[in-house]
């Protein structure tokens, strides 16, 4: 009997210690469920979500505190694929945070702008270039089209100009089948 | 010299409807009323204008410099003079726009001054931006810059000329084998210089007896380690992949290319444009296309590039029960969105189709993974499960299933019982991971730059922190330096010592604002006439009143209007 409980607390101690060192040595840095979740994102930095970037809604999410439905600039696949990752159930996006539009970026009207530098500070991308009292022009291939710069103008020089479709850029389309009517 | 062929596995045999554009000679096609040229001779990449409208340019004369590793030159295909540069719609299946310079045509047709290029005494380099400048890409349809296939110049053994032409209908290279089957050569051997090669494979399929036999005789006459070799007429035995394997049997695997295994295969019609462009010093401004299909004159044409479509169609004459026009060959071309388009560099054959000859596929049934396509495919996959994760949009499964070595070359559709437009799912499949990588790719680099951004805030923050903190420090010294001397009476009292190198700054900084003030004179108050000093010192006496009354009505209720005066 006394054996038996010494074979069982020493393999405890022994189980014990080894999980206690595995606890420490492979110690996992920050939530891995936030990094895939970000990876999700579309990175467009806009706080559409009411979150200040995609990092903090993915921590949200991850945390339960935040929708998957709050992010326009993904889309309804990107709700589709969070839904995916997290098992929830899909929901539309929430109309409160705005709607999907096609992907635009800014573009600033250098006959207008007065070079105030407010939409360089505001750009989450640094996609801005400019100084005061210089123009300013958006780096066009760094713009993620959040919409940031738009507010802060104070001539209201900016506008979105959604990206058109190149020969690169086109895409095939889904076969759709000819339903033929058989008379 | 007989030497062992090899064999893919799969391949169809569909009608070859070789003869009928076969048997025509190569003619010139007329000079039409305007040439549209593309600026964009790939997907990959633009050349950037250098033409304006006005300008008068001679056949030959570079209208875009290439800009970027993948571009080559583009070049005026006749003498004229420039109407318009702007956005065209290209011979693509999307129809979508690009930059094109339109040429109208003199009639004189006056070559630039042509001077020959030494690649003997030349550097290979050179040789190679000589390639690049006269806008030298592969002619098979693919259009890759010749000079960026050609390399480094070492590490490859066999160079293989592709003449094995497999597509059905299209007979462009077949011609030009029959006719100009020395200047092939030669565009082989310098090929063959270019890359450092010890052997010479010139691959043709053996349904083109006559091209076989025009490459031999010219052949013959040169020096040894040039051999032309039938191959069985197999589609798609014209495949890069295929066409190796079947010539050496070398099977170049998932992720290679042939470069790797000391091979390098060229089309034929390409070799002929090394072969203008280093004898001759002649860029590439025209190529042969075959017009056949539903047509009533079919043939093979020398064609300017930037000739529209409905031009060449004017001279075939279509049939009337034409319904469209296919670009490229039945199996792997495109039906053209709209006939204004131009012909481009990969442009090899124009088809008019009909109903009676490409009947409408019958209504498309669902698969039953019957294996009939994994039977058929060149490339070793197994379409029918790329079908089903490609239909279910599951791309991920898509590419470990290979989609990507799929050549996209239509046997598994033509094979399909179930009448499955098979390659439509792999191309849709296909754009759409691009497409998905792209947008990963510059999410990713929006990510990094947020953070950076972020951090870049943060450490600004910081500096400036530790600036203030650093002045503080030193103000703080520099106040308990003259509060240990006696003749500063208005030092507070003990116990506000934590706010007061703020609050005596203050107060110095409002006693110098005072002085000055006090220092600096009223402008203008020099040499006045009387009456202005009269004026003056009225209006002072004003002020000092109403600074008077304002000091005594303390409260608001005694407060006087003064507008009134």
């Amino acid at each position: 009997m006394l054996t038996a409980l010494i074979i069982m607390a020493g393999i405890a101690l022994v189980l014990g210690a080894a999980l206690g060192y595995a606890a420490i040595r492979f110690k996992v840095e920050g939530d891995p469920l936030v990094e895939k979740i970000d990876a999700i994102l579309p990175q467009t930095q806009c706080g559409q979500c009411s979150y200040p970037g995609c990092k903090p809604y993915a921590e949200a999410i991850a945390k339960g505190e935040a929708d998957i439905n709050q992010c326009p600039p993904g889309g309804d696949e990107g709700v589709r694929k969070l839904a995916d990752l997290l098992g929830r159930e899909y929901k539309p996006l929430s109309e409160e945070h705005g709607v999907e539009k096609p992907k635009s970026v800014a573009l600033i009207d250098e006959q207008t702008c007065i070079g105030c530098t407010l939409c360089i500070q505001a750009c989450p991308v640094d996609a801005i270039v400019g100084a005061a009292k210089q123009m300013h022009t958006v780096v066009e291939p760094l713009c993620t089209g959040c919409e940031l710069c738009l507010a802060p103008c104070p001539v209201d020089c900016i506008t979105m100009v959604p990206v058109p479709e190149t020969v690169q850029t086109w895409k095939w389309k889904y076969p759709v089948i000819e339903i033929r009517n058989v008379a | 010299m007989i030497s062992r062929l090899f064999s893919f596995r799969g391949g169809i045999k569909p009608d070859a409807h070789k003869n009928e554009s076969a048997e025509q000679s190569i003619q010139r096609a007329p000079l039409p009323a305007a040439l549209v040229v593309p600026l964009r001779q790939s997907t990959r990449a633009t050349a950037r204008c250098v033409v304006s409208v006005g300008d008068k340019v001679l056949k030959g004369q570079r209208i875009g410099e290439p800009e970027g590793g993948l571009s080559t030159a583009v070049h005026a295909p006749t003498s004229g003079t420039v109407t318009e540069v702007g956005l065209f719609p290209l011979a693509h299946p999307s129809g979508l726009d690009t930059r094109c310079v339109v040429i109208e045509p003199d009639g004189e047709d006056r070559w630039i001054e042509l001077k020959p290029f030494d690649y003997h005494s030349a550097s290979r380099q050179q040789a190679l931006n000589q390639l690049r400048d006269c806008g030298i890409v592969g002619l098979g349809g693919a259009t890759f810059p010749s000079h960026i296939k050609l390399g480094k110049g070492s590490g490859i053994d066999t160079l293989i000329l592709n003449g094995a032409e497999c597509e059905p209908w299209i007979t462009c290279d077949d011609r030009l084998m029959r006719e100009r089957a020395a200047d092939i050569l030669s565009g082989a051997t310098i090929l063959r210089e270019l890359i450092g090669a010890r052997e010479l494979i010139i691959g043709v399929e053996d349904n083109k007896p006559q091209a076989i036999a025009a490459m031999r005789e010219a052949a013959a006459s040169r020096e040894a380690g040039i051999r032309v070799v039938p191959v069985p007429s197999l589609y798609p035995a014209g495949g890069e992949k295929q066409l190796i394997r079947v010539l050496t049997g070398v099977e170049i695997p998932y992720g290679k290319l042939a470069g790797e295994f000391g091979i390098q295969c060229f089309n034929v019609g390409t070799a002929h444009a090394v072969y203008r462009a280093l004898a001759h010093g002649e860029p590439l401004v025209s190529r042969v296309v075959t017009l056949t299909g539903n047509v009533e004159r079919p043939g093979n044409y020398e064609v300017l590039i930037g000739t529209p479509i409905t031009h060449l169609l004017s001279l075939c004459r279509p049939r009337p029960d034409t319904d469209r026009t296919l670009m490229g060959g039945p199996m792997m071309g495109f039906a053209l969105p709209r006939l204004d388009v131009p012909v481009v560099k990969g442009t090899n054959c124009i088809i008019s189709a009909s109903p009676a000859l490409f009947p409408p596929p019958p209504p498309e049934q669902p698969c039953i993974r019957c294996g009939e396509c994994a039977r058929a495919c060149p490339a070793e996959l197994q379409p029918f499960e790329l079908y089903w994760f490609s239909r279910a949009k599951n791309f991920g499964k898509a590419q470990e299933y290979k989609l990507f070595d799929c050549i996209e070359c239509g046997c598994c559709a033509y094979v399909c019982p179930a009448h499955i437009p098979l390659v439509d799912y792999y191309r849709f499949a296909k754009s759409e991971i691009w497409a998905r990588e792209r947008e990963k790719a510059a999410a990713d680099q929006a990510r990094d730059r947020f953070e950076f951004r972020n951090f870049r805030q943060e450490r600004e923050k910081e500096e400036k922190a530790a600036k203030l903190a650093a002045k503080a420090a030193e103000t703080r010294a520099k106040l308990a330096d003259t509060s240990a001397t006696p003749a500063d009476a208005a030092t507070p009292p003990a116990g506000e010592t934590a706010e007061d190198p703020k609050k005596a700054l203050i107060a110095a900084a409002l006693a110098r604002a005072k002085a000055q003030k006090a220092a600096a004179q009223p402008k203008n108050t020099e040499a006045l006439s009387p009456e202005t000093e009269a004026e003056i010192a009225e209006i002072e006496a004003r002020r000092k009143r109403a600074q008077e009354s304002a000091n005594t009505s303390a409260s608001p209720s005694e407060r006087t209007p003064e507008t009134g005066a």
